[in-house]
């Protein structure tokens, strides 16, 4: 018996690596004290009502927000271990199976697990605000699609403990993610991870395109939108679009491992380049899935800070959703050393070019809007700021690797490597870090102390040029991604050396920048106004944090950057618009909002059940867990009590509470 | 689609979308371009090329017909959600199918 | 739209909501829309899916491995019985969107019946089908070819399993209120699915079958 539980056991967990070692206990430490905290306050009911249930999307984007700046460590640290791997010739720290573990799972967090629950989360707290709704158009969905990526991204994370982590790359190319390759369970998470958090991706890119779409405050057209919903809107278009690519994609890797299936095997006929086209296709247009939001944010940002209108509305609109389109024409580029033959490759190297112009224009627009603006610059603004460089340097590298010959020099190289970090933390990072620090005044109603937050800025840049910048170099001299150690004579050292200390001034950063909220919480500086930058938009016009109901009465709009016309005729001792007035002055009426479910986080449990069932072939597992699955569906459609008024005298006691607060 | 069934309660008969009319016509178009290909592939009346070109187009003109007939695309207001949303899918679709079709046949293993 | 909104009776701590005048009522109706909107796009979402799997199948249709091919092992006249039934259902599931536009729930329902009971009858002439296949050899690991196959029909077979749960579902909350807008709603977005599916079906049997035995 006791040796039956040894032998489960040392397959079960991870076992034999310190440093695994050390991770386990802490987190298994983390967790008892998580749970003896909330005993000791009393605070299971107040979690499971106020937030585990919650349909508030403010709620499900702070939840979003945690999520993904817990998974920005996690990932944080992979980077950390390689790098101190790469720091000198032939060392041992991690040995070649763990290396490729970290180089896997970082790439993995950091786009699948950070980048798009931080988006999300912005996606969440601002887009309703802004467009002047009072929630999404499906809470409950929103809530589902939350527990779906948390659930998923928690099946993913376990594999570092319990049966070992994928190691097959962030895209998993077969044939050595088939179980030829592969036949640990790593990959099975892999899978069942991204599948279960990729149906929620799914979900909220519906979700928003009808949020905006359909909800938008009266009078606001889709022309007068803050450039921010656009840039969701152009997001989330994309996202349905290409995210099914993704699930079969994923989904026939699974037949192959699991039921033999020969899709990309290398017998039976399969063919695993096909694996390589398809997972390019959603792959490519995540990227711009992620980026896109981004130039949203600089968009408002760059305004605000300019107290100018953007310049070229229409020009950043058509850009936006040109480049939506655009991203599905380009995926090949990623393999153009597969062999298609100079046709194929000339044409994705020319849509590739293509689509670098309208993100040119972007920068233009961006640069004319500050050309004469009241120019300030608070902690948004410079991240807005370094960014334009950063990704203009990124970007035109981006451009010499769309060149099809010169990409055989380059594939795979660390040239690439610098290429897509500079594009991803310049562009994507920098920017919902801007959004961070715009927006934390709204979601949480205190301010974040400006000195640290300039501290980790700096040390962020500086520590991204002095760890990226070499990397193109080193791609030049011949270092390919991957490798785990090289030898002494290659030359390389000097630069891993600059290389790795850029990666921990960056880690230093985000010290920093944990720093810096502690602080802000502990001298919590409240943000009365609700309006703390003298904002542009319709989110800046409600109390900060936002009452549950956002709006009381929902806004007429009239105009672009409305809130900022309304405070521009206020200044000028006008008259209130008409029909503005008229709305500002209806009586109160009850308010229609979406009851709490749990039925979200049941249901999003019962998936990760059954993958972990799938992931370990435990048949009664995956039973049970399906069977969850459909029971909370089934108990959906038939519960025909999801929302509920919220009556006048009650809304009037929370604005007064708000104003009073002023 | 959205819209169709928003004011439906003056009853079917009204001619455009929703009456019985409509859905018997449909139904009849949809078994007529069923039959078609079935006799052309099972009788092997043409080249495998025609055939192939034939039969695709009445599979595209069966899903008009759905559409139209039974889905009523035509009914919906402005602005057109529901279709632009529809072409922009079905762009992409055929940019994956083709698209991989054209890489693939540069990959092929042997069969 | 003065539907009695029946849904908020519940014992909530807010439910001091007497009046559900003309306004909630749109209100209501509005979010009606808006959901049959949001599963349009999940339609269209599915079209993609459905998409990569055919240009799947295309690519990897002549990879049999030496294995037994499609035009050996298809029988055409059990795929044309399906093909019909399955055109059909779509047609009657149209009928139950009239009548319940009419107003008749027990003609809604009756209707929504023959759909299920001939979707069912479709999943069976599948099932049989696939048994058949293995019987013959053919498996979803015997050859690219076949994998791609099972996988293709298969997911279509899944959405229509899926669809049958859920109208079984709807029956009975339609016996139970009667046509409501919420209810109206639900009709509508499956009958949409419904159609959506015999659309698939199409091409499957068009590129899959027809195409297969050329």
């Amino acid at each position: 018996m006791w040796d039956k539980i040894k032998d489960f056991s040392s397959e079960f967990f991870v076992t034999g690596d310190p440093l695994i070692l050390g991770a386990q206990v802490s987190i298994g430490l983390t967790l008892v004290a998580i749970v003896f905290t909330l005993t000791y306050f009393k605070k299971w009911r107040w979690l499971w009502t106020e937030w585990l249930t919650s349909v508030d999307h403010k709620k499900i984007g702070i939840m979003y927000i945690i999520a993904s700046i817990l998974m920005l460590f996690r990932g944080g640290v992979d980077a950390l271990l390689m790098r101190v791997q790469l720091a000198a010739p032939e060392l041992e720290f991690l040995h070649a199976d763990h290396y490729n573990a970290i180089f896997t799972t970082h790439g993995v967090i950091m786009i699948l697990f950070m980048a798009m629950p931080l988006m999300f989360g912005l996606f969440n707290i601002v887009v309703p605000l802004q467009i002047g709704a009072r929630d999404v158009a499906f809470p409950f969905l929103n809530s589902l699609s939350f527990w779906m990526f948390f659930f998923g991204a928690m099946l993913f994370n376990v594999s570092f403990i319990i049966g070992g982590s994928p190691d097959a790359g962030w895209l998993a190319y077969p044939p050595l993610s088939e179980l030829s390759g592969s036949p640990g369970v790593g990959q099975d998470f892999y899978i069942w991870g991204i599948q279960i958090s990729g149906i929620g991706s799914l979900a909220t890119g519906i979700n928003f395109v009808v949020t905006i779409l359909k909800m938008r405050a009266p009078g606001m057209k889709l022309m007068q939108m803050p450039m921010f919903s656009w840039s969701v809107l152009s997001s989330c278009v994309t996202i349905m679009f290409a995210f099914p690519i993704l699930t079969v994609t994923l989904f026939l890797l699974f037949l192959d491992r699991y039921l033999g299936a020969h899709f990309f095997t290398l017998d039976g006929g399969g063919n695993p380049m096909m694996y390589i086209n398809l997972i390019w296709m959603w792959g490519h247009p995540e990227v711009y899935i992620v980026i896109l939001p981004a130039f949203g944010i600089f968009s408002e940002i760059v305004a605000t800070f300019s107290k100018k209108k953007l310049f070229g509305y229409k020009s950043m609109v058509f850009a936006l959703m040109s480049i939506s389109f655009f991203s599905f024409f380009t995926w090949a580029h990623h393999f153009f050393t597969m062999g298609s033959g100079a046709n194929v490759n000339a044409f994705f190297a020319i849509t590739t070019m293509i689509i670098a112009i309208p993100t040119g224009v972007k920068v233009f627009n961006w640069l004319f809007t500050m050309y004469r603006g009241k120019l300030s610059f608070p902690t948004p603004m410079l991240w807005t700021i370094a960014f334009i460089p950063c990704f203009v340097v990124g970007g035109m590298t981006g451009v010499l690797l769309s060149v099809a010959p010169a990409d055989f020099q380059f594939h795979n190289s660390y040239f690439l490597i610098a290429h897509f970090h500079q594009v991803l933390i310049g562009g994507v990072v920098f920017g919902y870090f801007a959004g961070l620090y715009y927006w934390w005044p709204k979601m949480f109603g205190f301010r974040l102390h400006e000195g640290l937050g300039k501290w980790a800025f700096w040390f962020w840049n500086i520590g991204f040029y002095v760890c990226f910048m070499p990397q193109y170099a080193l791609g030049l001299m011949g270092m390919t991604r991957r490798f785990n150690e090289y030898d002494f004579d290659m030359g390389w050292q000097p630069l891993n050396v600059v290389s790795t200390v850029g990666a921990f001034l960056m880690g230093l950063a985000f010290i920093f920048q944990v720093w810096q909220i502690a602080h802000s919480i502990k001298f919590f500086k409240k943000e009365t106004s609700g309006d703390a930058w003298d904002g542009r938009t319709l989110e800046w016009s409600i109390p900060s944090p936002a009452p549950m109901y956002n709006f009381a009465r929902l806004p007429q709009v009239t105009s672009q950057d409305d809130w900022w016309e309304k405070k521009q005729r206020r200044l000028r001792g006008e008259a209130e618009l008409p029909e503005v007035a008229a709305a500002e002055q209806a009586p109160l009426e009850p308010i229609h909002m979406p009851r709490n479910s749990g039925i979200p986080f049941i249901m999003s449990f019962s998936w990760f059940v059954a993958g972990f069932g799938f992931v370990w072939d435990w048949k009664w597992m995956i039973v049970v867990g399906l069977a969850g699955v459909i029971i909370s569906m089934l108990a959906r459609s038939f519960s025909y009590n999801t929302d509920y008024y919220i009556p006048v005298d009650e809304v009037e006691r929370t604005e007064a509470a708000a104003r009073g607060a002023h | 689609m959205a819209n169709h069934n928003a004011h439906s309660g003056h009853g079917g008969h009204e001619g455009g979308h929703g009456s019985m009319k409509s859905y018997v016509i449909g139904f009849v178009l949809s078994i007529v371009l069923t039959i078609i290909p079935l006799v052309a592939v099972m009788n092997d009346m043409f080249s495998k090329q025609v055939t192939t070109v034939l039969i695709l187009v009445m599979a595209i003109l069966q899903f008009a017909v759905q559409l139209l007939f039974f889905m009523h695309i035509r009914d919906e207001k402005k602005p057109r959600f529901n279709l632009i949303a529809l072409i922009f899918g079905l762009v992409i679709m055929l940019t994956i199918v083709a698209g991989s079709i054209w890489i693939m046949t540069y990959n092929a293993v042997a069969t | 739209m003065a539907h009695a909104i029946d849904t908020h009776k519940g014992a909530h701590g807010h439910s001091a909501h007497g009046s559900h005048d003309g306004h909630h009522g749109h209100d209501h109706h509005d979010q009606e829309e808006m959901k049959t909107f949001g599963f349009w796009l999940f339609l269209i979402t599915d079209v993609i899916l459905f998409g990569t799997l055919f240009a799947t199948f295309v690519v990897l249709r002549l990879n049999t491995a030496g294995g037994p091919t499609g035009a050996e092992l298809i029988e055409l006249p059990g795929i044309i019985a399906s093909t019909f039934i399955l055109l059909t259902s779509s047609f009657t599931s149209g009928i139950a969107l009239l009548e319940m536009n009419r107003g008749n729930k027990k003609g809604l329902i009756l209707w929504l019946i023959i759909t299920a009971l001939l979707g069912a009858s479709f999943i069976y002439l599948e099932v049989t089908e696939f048994i058949h296949l293995v019987h013959e050899g053919a498996t979803i690991g015997t050859s690219a070819y076949w994998s791609a196959f099972f996988t293709l029909v298969g997911t279509h077979g899944l959405h229509v399993t899926v669809g049958l749960v859920w109208m079984t579902a709807l029956i009975i909350q339609l016996s139970r209120r009667g046509i409501t807008p919420v209810t109206k709603r639900k009709v509508n977005i499956i009958s949409l699915y419904w159609h959506f599916l015999d659309v698939v079906w199409i091409f499957v049997f068009t590129i899959v079958y027809l195409m297969g035995v050329m």
